[in-house]
C-alpha cells in the first residue's frame, strides 16, 4: 500500500514538474505546480510527517498557489515567447539539470545502503513536540524570520510605489 | 537575559530600523528624509559599540546553541557594523532631499546588517539560511532603488533571479546534509562526520553549499551577475553590497568548511583551490577589458574574492587569520573608492566610463587623491592595507605548501596593477579641451567623514597592522582543529 501510493504520487510529482517546465502558458505551469505541491504533501504524509503534509496543502497548494493563479489571471499573461536567451537556457540548462540528476541518482543508488533510516515522525508527532522544536530549539531562527518578512514588505512598498 | 546579550548588536540594529520606519511614517509628506540617515548612523554606531563590547563576553552559545559569540563572530560583527556605518555616510552624501524612498533605503541597510551579523555568528544552518536571505533580499531591493534609470531595475531583477537560484542550491545542500547526518547544527554535523561513516550524500550536500556561497561571494565561475549588478545599482549601495554581504558569506563559508567539515578537507580544499584560481584569473582578465569604472571594480571584486579563497585553501589558523584580515582591508579600500565614485558620479551615476574620470584630480584634488590612494591600495602597494592583506594571504598559502597557487596569485596581482593604474593615470591627466567640464559637487561633511574613516583604516592597516591582525589571530583560535598548525606567529617570520 505504502509503496503503491509512493509510486503513484511520485510519478504525479515528477510529471507535474516536467509539465511545469514544458508548458508555454503561465496558467498551465501554475496548475501543474499545484499538482506538484499536492503530491509532495502525500509523500510527506507517507514519510510520517503529518503536520508538514497538512501545512503543505494549506500553505502551498492553498494560499500561495491561489495567489499565483490570481496574479497570472489579473495580469492576463499570454504565452511566453522564445527568445535567444531562453533557447540558450535549453542548450545549457538541460544538460546541466541532467548532470545534477545523474550525480544524485548515482549517489543514491550506489551508496543507498549507507543512509540509514529516516526518523522523521518518530520524534515530532504531537503539537507539543512540534512546538518544542519551533519555540524552543529553533526559537531564534523563528523570530529572525520576522525580520525577513519585514524587509520583504518594506521592499515591496519601496519598489511598487508610484513615482511622483 | 544572558542570551539576549549575545545577540545585542543585532537587537540594537532591529530596534534602530523599526524606529526609523516609524519616524519615516510620522514625518510630513513633503519633508526631506535625509535626517533619517543620521538616525540610522546613530543606530549603526550603537551596534558597533555593542559589537566591541561583546569582546568582553566569554565565548559561548545562546538560544539553545543556535548562535555563538566567539572572537570570530565578534570580529565580523565589528567589521559589518563599520561597513554599514560608512555606507550610511556615503548614502547621506549621495542622495538629494527629493530622492524617493530614502527612509526605506536607510532601514533596509540596517536590516541587511542584521542578516549579515547573524550569518557570522550562526551555528545552526537554518539560522544561516534565514540570515543569508535577510542579507540577500535587502541587497536585491537596494540594487533596484534608482528606478528612473532602466539599468537599476534590470540589475535588481538579475541579481534577484540568480541569487534565488544560488539560495536554492544552498538550501538543497542543507537538506541533503540533514538527510545524511540527521542534524543541522554545525558541531553535531562535525561529530557525525567524525563518527566515520560518511555517506556520499554529505559530499553532494557540501558541494551544493559551496556553490551557493560561491554565488554570494561572486567567485568564478558563479560570478556572471556581478558586473551587471554593480553597474546598475546606486553607488552607495554597491559600497555596502560589495563588502558587507561578501564578508558575511565568507564567514559562513569558513564556519561551515572549518567548523562542520574539517575532516573532509581533502575533498573541499581542491574545490576551493580551483575556485580561487578561476576567480583571480577571470576577475583580472575581465577587468582588463572594461571601460566602465563600476564594471571594472566588479571584476576586481571577483579577483579579490579569489585572493580571499587562497587563504581558505591554506587550511591553517594562519590562513583563517589572513582571510579575516583581508576581508577588513578589502572592505576599507573598496568602500572608500565607492565613496569617491558615488560623490563624483552622484546618485544618478553621471560618470560611468574611465574617460569620464579624466582630470578628476584637477577638478577636485581631494577626490582625485583619495581615488588614486584607494586604487594603489587595491593593487597592493606597501604602506596600504591592500599590501598587508595580500602579504598575509600569500604567506599563509606558501607556509601550507601551496606554491603554485601563490605563483598564480602573484601573476594575477601583476595583471591587476595594469588596469588600476590606467584609472590612476586617467584621474591625474589633464582633461581634453573638447570634453565638457563636469562640475564635481563640493564634498559634504558626511563624505569627508567617510573618506577620512576609510583612508585612515587603509593607512593604519598598511603601517601598523598588528592590532587588527591580533584580533584576526584570536578569531582563528575559534577553530581548534587547525590552531595546532599555527606555528610561529606571522610577525616573527
Amino acid at each position: 500500500m505504502h509503496l503503491a501510493l509512493f509510486i503513484i504520487f511520485g510519478v504525479f510529482c515528477v510529471a507535474g514538474a516536467l509539465n511545469l517546465l514544458l508548458q508555454r502558458h503561465p496558467i498551465n505551469s501554475a496548475l501543474s505546480l499545484i499538482v506538484v505541491m499536492s503530491s509532495l504533501a502525500v509523500l510527506y504524509l507517507l514519510l510520517g510527517a503529518e503536520f508538514l503534509a497538512a501545512a503543505q496543502v494549506i500553505v502551498y497548494s492553498g494560499a500561495i498557489m491561489v495567489l499565483f493563479t490570481f496574479v497570472i489571471m489579473l495580469l492576463n499573461a499570454g504565452k511566453e515567447e522564445r527568445t535567444h536567451g531562453s533557447r540558450l537556457a535549453y542548450i545549457a540548462g538541460f544538460p546541466g539539470a541532467a548532470a545534477l540528476l545523474g550525480i544524485l541518482t548515482f549517489v543514491f543508488l550506489s551508496r543507498g545502503g549507507d543512509f540509514g533510516q529516516a526518523r522523521l515522525g518518530e520524534y515530532i508527532v504531537t503539537t507539543s513536540d512540534l512546538s518544542r522544536v519551533l519555540f524552543r530549539d529553533l526559537l531564534l531562527p523563528f523570530e529572525v524570520t520576522s525580520v525577513l518578512i519585514l524587509i520583504a514588505i518594506l521592499g515591496a512598498v519601496a519598489l511598487a510605489r508610484k513615482e511622483h | 537575559m544572558n542570551d539576549a546579550l549575545r545577540i545585542l548588536p543585532e537587537i540594537v540594529l532591529v530596534i534602530a530600523g523599526v524606529v526609523l520606519m516609524l519616524a519615516d511614517a510620522m514625518m510630513a509628506k513633503q519633508s526631506s528624509r535625509k535626517p533619517l540617515g543620521w538616525l540610522a548612523v546613530v543606530g549603526a554606531l550603537a551596534a558597533l559599540a555593542a559589537s566591541l563590547w561583546q569582546y568582553e563576553l566569554p565565548p559561548g552559545t545562546a538560544y539553545f546553541g543556535v548562535v555563538q559569540t566567539d572572537a570570530f563572530s565578534v570580529f565580523f560583527h565589528v567589521l559589518i557594523a563599520c561597513i554599514v556605518l560608512v555606507s550610511l555616510l556615503i548614502t547621506i552624501d549621495a542622495v538629494k532631499d527629493s530622492t524617493e524612498g530614502l527612509g526605506e533605503l536607510f532601514a533596509l541597510m540596517l536590516f541587511g546588517a542584521v542578516g549579515m551579523m547573524f550569518m557570522s555568528g550562526a551555528t545552526e544552518l537554518l539560522l544561516v539560511f534565514v540570515a543569508l536571505e535577510i542579507s540577500s533580499i535587502s541587497t536585491y531591493i537596494m540594487a533596484g532603488f534608482r528606478r528612473k534609470s532602466a539599468k537599476s531595475p534590470e540589475s535588481a531583477l538579475k541579481y534577484f533571479l540568480l541569487g534565488s537560484f544560488a539560495t536554492a542550491f544552498f538550501l538543497y545542500g542543507i537538506a541533503l546534509i540533514f538527510g545524511a547526518t540527521g542534524t543541522t547544527r554545525i558541531e553535531a554535523i562535525a561529530a557525525a562526520v567524525g563518527a566515520g561513516n560518511t555517506p556520499a550524500l554529505i559530499y553532494v550536500g557540501l558541494a551544493m553549499i559551496i556553490i551557493g556561497l560561491g554565488f554570494k561571494v561572486s567567485a568564478a565561475p558563479f560570478h556572471v551577475w556581478t558586473p551587471d549588478v554593480y553597474e546598475g545599482a546606486p553607488s552607495p549601495v554597491v559600497a555596502l553590497m560589495s563588502t558587507g554581504p561578501k564578508a558575511a558569506a565568507f564567514a559562513v563559508l569558513l564556519r561551515i568548511a572549518y567548523g562542520a567539515f574539517p575532516l573532509l578537507h581533502t575533498h573541499w580544499v581542491p574545490a576551493l583551490w580551483w575556485l580561487a584560481v578561476l576567480s583571480m584569473t577571470i576577475g583580472n582578465l575581465g577587468a582588463l577589458r572594461q571601460r566602465n569604472v563600476k564594471r571594472m571594480l566588479a571584476y576586481s571584486s571577483i579577483a579579490h574574492a579569489g585572493y580571499l579563497l587562497v587563504a581558505f585553501t591554506a587550511l591553517s589558523a594562519e590562513g583563517i587569520a589572513a582571510a579575516s584580515f583581508y576581508a577588513v582591508s578589502y572592505a576599507a579600500m573598496n568602500v572608500g573608492i565607492f565613496a569617491v565614485i558615488s560623490h563624483a558620479g552622484e546618485y544618478d551615476d553621471r560618470l560611468t566610463l574611465i574617460d569620464d574620470y579624466r582630470g578628476l584630480a584637477y577638478r577636485s584634488p581631494l577626490l582625485g587623491g583619495a581615488m588614486a590612494f584607494f586604487l594603489i591600495s587595491l593593487i597592493g602597494i606597501p604602506f596600504t592595507g591592500g599590501f598587508f592583506g595580500k602579504f598575509y594571504v600569500f604567506a599563509a598559502a606558501l607556509h601550507s605548501g601551496l606554491v603554485w597557487l601563490t605563483i598564480i596569485g602573484l601573476i594575477n596581482s601583476g595583471i591587476a596593477a595594469y588596469y588600476y593604474l590606467r584609472v590612476v593615470t586617467a584621474v591625474y591627466s589633464r582633461p581634453a579641451e573638447a570634453s565638457p567640464v563636469m562640475a564635481v559637487p563640493r564634498p559634504s561633511m558626511p563624505l569627508l567623514l567617510a573618506l577620512f574613516l576609510t583612508a585612515a583604516a587603509t593607512l593604519v592597516l598598511g603601517i601598523v597592522p598588528t592590532g587588527v591582525l591580533a584580533r584576526a589571530r584570536q578569531a582563528a583560535q575559534t577553530y581548534p582543529a587547525f590552531s595546532q598548525t599555527a606555528g610561529t606567529p606571522l610577525s616573527e617570520r
